[in-house]
């Protein structure tokens, strides 16, 4: 039986409001031109944001490593960049995240997960589950934010050390936050 | 398969090239790479030694990064049939400035020649023509080259594409620079960017 209590989603959509809006906000701050992205249902209302933005440029991808190669292009050419995807991305991307330790470069990226914290789907949970091992055995360093409460906070230091210190960042935004995808009302 | 009349990559690659004015050349991991270099080393020679699949992403992040400048990726077919799907992502984007020239023998050169998609059925212009990319040509002569050359430097009618068939010759190895913190932050620095 999949059980679910309808309160969890209603405050879901209460917070859904204000931290993608902080994100923004950040990368705006830190003058981030192009935006590649994997849709995810979490990163929705941030991608709608980047899409009407005038400054960013929302750049639609087939598979999640095309992103990495693009910011490794994108910074080349004068311009900083984050990567939008979801956990299931971060293993499509596992040769081309070798961009960010010889190039160096000032490498950012928002994986909203899945595949943990009340996951309905088991296909979603093998690479949710290697999700942060992946990472840092590439040489990129994670940072997580569960709670609406500190993705401001989390955000700015993930900004922070990956464009001022040129040290590659995955924020993992957790399903906790996200909310748990409802497949069964 | 004819393999008759095939051009010669460095021929190609130098003729491209020859005018390139400011133009930033990405080069595929392997022959792609030593060809460019052969051309003759630039401050924008963007060389690539691994990240297979991803020089055509590499140029579009450049292209929308420097939209007054050409942007010329030459890569291979094999490099090119690895990140394909890049084609339909440029073909979303229409970058005016951005051309990719695929120098395509038919086979993985570098690892003992065996023989890639595009000797039997794939068609890489067709393919590229279908993503959206409607500049999309085959060349198979030196002339179709000399008329193609100028056309990089009209960053407004792109994206455009070509496969150049080439002979599968072996050629020596021309080894650019590999450091890639070097070559990125001498472009960087080539377009007026400072290190952090």
């Amino acid at each position: 039986m999949h059980a679910r209590a309808d309160a969890p989603s209603e405050q879901a959509a209460e917070n859904a409001a204000a931290w993608p809006e902080e994100i923004f906000a950040i990368l705006q701050r830190f003058d981030v031109r192009q935006v590649p992205y994997v849709p995810d249902a979490g990163h929705s209302q941030l991608i709608e944001r980047v899409l009407a933005s005038s400054s960013m440029r929302g750049i639609a991808l087939t598979t999640e490593e095309e992103g990495v190669a693009l910011l490794a292009g994108a910074w080349a050419g004068g311009q900083r960049g984050v990567l939008l995807m979801q956990s299931s991305g971060v293993g499509n991307c596992i040769n081309m995240l070798s961009l960010t330790q010889i190039f160096r470069f000032p490498f950012l990226t928002l994986v909203t997960m899945r595949g943990e914290w009340g996951e309905f789907n088991p296909w979603q949970v093998p690479m949710g589950s290697s999700t942060q091992a992946v990472f840092e055995l590439s040489g990129i360093k994670v940072l997580r934010a569960s709670h609406p409460q500190e993705v401001h906070e989390v955000m700015e230091a993930a900004a922070s050390q990956a464009y001022n210190a040129c040290t590659p960042t995955a924020l993992l935004l957790s399903q906790r936050l996200i909310g748990t995808k409802v497949f069964v009302k | 398969m004819s393999k008759t009349n095939l051009l010669d990559r460095r021929a190609v690659v130098s003729h491209l090239l020859a005018n390139r004015k400011g133009a930033i050349a990405v080069g595929g991991l392997g022959a792609s790479t030593y060809d460019i270099a052969a051309a003759g080393d630039n401050d924008r020679n963007f060389y690539l030694w691994g990240a297979m699949g991803g020089a055509v992403m590499i140029g579009l992040g450049l292209a929308l990064a420097q939209p007054k400048l050409p942007v010329v990726v030459i890569t291979g077919d094999g490099e090119m049939l690895m990140g394909m799907g890049s084609l339909a992502t440029v073909g979303l984007q229409q970058p005016g400035n951005l051309s990719i020239i695929v120098l395509d023998n038919e086979c993985y050169g570098e690892t003992g020649g065996q023989v890639s998609h595009t000797a039997s059925t794939a068609d890489l212009v067709g393919i590229a023509r279908a993503c959206g990319i409607a500049d999309a040509r085959a060349m198979t002569t030196m002339a179709e080259v000399e008329v193609f050359a100028p056309s990089l430097q009209d960053i407004a009618a792109g994206p455009r594409f070509a496969s150049v068939k080439i002979d599968g010759a072996n050629l020596e190895r021309v080894l650019s620079n590999r450091d890639a913190t070097f070559i990125v932050n001498r472009l960087r620095g080539s377009l007026g960017f400072q290190p952090i």
